[in-house]
């Protein structure tokens, strides 16, 4: 099924105008529950109230405000939030390129495709020299009222747009302590060595499903016919042994695997 | 993620990751072979630096609540149960603890059978950002597993069930700590043929050269962090300072008692936390 498209702009690269259309890049497959009042089986909405007097606040009187200290609101209008907004436009402008490891796993938010909107002969050489290249585009653009960061990366023939995350957004692993502990022995760290080696593989999407989605579809559908299925009790066991025992066990178990294999 | 029901409490307007407290958002354990790693796991990412408040006429914070339809009143947490719809107005019941069930307990642990190059999964399926500290007693087996995967330059991948929903999740090291990052199954990422992009065309050997010579001359060696900037966050923050200033809108109430609406530092709960001290915090 063709998809439409969400946003049309022109990428913009000096005074070369790539002009493209954006799709979303994925289709979210949770399975979706809606909140239901249990006496009554429908469908609950949510509204504001003031938790003092549990009275409800219409939509009209509500203003929005920002606490500068613990009980202390400044309030900011809508219009004064309005004048925040920057002016739209139609153009993704690019600041620069980069290696794509320069941009970590954490910052990458949403993904979009660009497909070429009319003449297709730019988008595609572009699609090109960036895998050329390896490189990613760090760009600027403003689309509903949001500004946006974001990167563009070829992925095969296409062009991939991600929104990326404000580096006020993410946690830097470098602002935090090592943890605390004691070192491992040198014994323990060549046989996790040999583990992790035991281990290692492709990354090949394939190979994992949502098992769980599909165990719940099962579960409302038995439901949906009347049935009432029967499901096992959890319980959390943990089991204690020195780590280089487990770590000898682990790489002897795999090694037989393998071999079987 | 699972709609959760959230209590009143939970459910106040704030939208910031930061005030969900100073308790792990999931506790759970990492397997590599037979060795198993217990662990906390916290957000790695903050939603909104700047979140606003909504009030009422007079100022005060109000909480957002869920009410019935039929009878106009406020729920509590357990006067509400998930539905799904199998048809217009008719839901199969489903409980908290039927979904929790439902997860085979080999489902429950991370367990890395697979490790692969820090550089190798597409951007394309990474989704949301936490960190994992070792808990109580793991410290050990958590700084080998942390400390071989830095060395080896490896990321380790699996699934695994947490609250009511399966994740596919690869886990980095940085620093000697070990951060998840949740990704996109395969059926969830729409391929350009099913969009009805274009296939790809043959364009001129020039056309191509010359971007690549844009590339270049545009090139840096390093992502500059100035980019990253959010800018109308800092715009809004002028704004609130200025107003404050001239004492203009401004509004004070009375502090809410206990610990609800207060905001938690995330980063002293991830610092506590990897010193091993998260019981005295």
């Amino acid at each position: 099924m063709a998809a439409r498209a969400i946003w049309k702009g022109n990428l913009k690269l000096n005074s070369t105008k790539v002009p493209v259309k954006l799709y979303s890049a994925v289709k979210d497959q949770t399975v979706r529950f809606h909140i239901l009042d249990v006496k009554s089986k429908t469908r609950v909405k949510q509204h504001m109230v003031n938790p003092e007097t549990d009275e409800e606040v219409p939509n009209e009187e509500i203003q929005k405000g920002f606490e500068v200290e613990p009980g202390t609101f400044v309030i900011l209008h809508e219009q004064e939030l309005e004048s925040l907004e920057p002016e739209a436009s139609r153009e993704i402008e690019v600041e620069q390129f980069v290696p794509p490891k320069e941009i970590p796993p954490e910052y990458y938010d949403r993904p979009y495709y660009l497909g070429p909107d009319g003449d297709s002969a730019a988008y595609f050489a572009l699609a090109e020299a960036l895998g050329n290249q390896k490189k990613e585009a760090v760009v600027r653009w403003v689309m509903r009222k949001q500004p946006y960061v974001g990167a563009i990366r070829a992925e095969d023939d296409h062009l991939v747009l991600f929104t990326l995350r404000n580096a006020e957004e993410v946690l830097s692993a470098k602002d935090l302590p090592r943890p605390a502990g004691r070192a491992p022995e040198k014994k323990e760290l060549s046989m996790a060595k040999q583990l992790v080696e035991l281990l290692k593989g492709e990354f090949d999407p394939k190979d994992y499903k949502d098992e769980y989605r599909v165990r719940v579809m099962e579960f409302v559908e038995k439901k949906a016919q009347g049935h009432k299925p029967k499901l096992h009790l959890v319980k959390t066991k943990r089991k204690a042994a020195s780590l280089d025992k487990v770590l000898s066990k682990s790489i002897e178990a795999l090694k037989k695997h393998k071999k079987a294999a | 993620m699972a709609t959760r029901k959230s209590s009143k409490r939970s459910a106040s307007n704030k939208g910031n990751g930061n005030a969900r407290g100073a308790r792990p958002f999931w506790s759970g354990t990492i397997t590599f072979g037979l060795v198993s790693v217990p662990v906390d796991l916290y957000p790695g990412t903050r939603t909104n630096r700047a979140p606003l408040r909504m009030l009422g006429p007079k100022g005060e914070p109000l909480s957002r609540r869920y009410f019935s339809q039929k009878t106009g009143k406020d729920l509590e947490d357990d006067e509400m149960i998930r539905g799904y719809e199998i048809d217009k107005d008719k839901y199969v019941m489903v409980t908290d603890e039927e979904l929790e069930r439902l997860a085979p307990e080999s489902s429950r642990d991370i367990d890395l059978r697979r490790f692969v190059d820090l550089q190798s999964i597409p951007p394309l399926y990474f989704e949301r950002s936490y960190f994992l500290a070792p808990s109580e007693g793991s410290e050990k087996a958590y700084k080998l597993l942390a400390g071989t995967m830095e060395k080896e330059g490896l990321a380790g991948v699996a699934t695994f069930v947490m609250r009511g929903k399966e994740y596919l999740v690869a886990i980095f090291p940085e620093n000697g700590i070990l951060r998840a990052e949740t990704m996109r199954f395969p059926d969830e990422i729409r391929s350009p043929r099913e969009i009805d992009i274009p296939e790809k065309k043959k364009v001129p050997a020039a056309t191509v050269k010359k971007f690549e010579k844009l590339i270049s001359k545009h090139s840096d060696k390093h992502l500059s962090l100035k980019e990253l900037k959010d800018e109308k966050t800092e715009q809004l923050l002028k704004l609130v300072e200025k107003k404050r200033k001239q004492h203009k809108d401004i509004v004070e109430v009375e502090e809410p008692e206990g610990d609800e609406g207060k905001v938690v530092d995330l980063m002293e709960v991830l610092k506590k936390s990897l010193a091993g001290k998260r019981k005295a915090a």
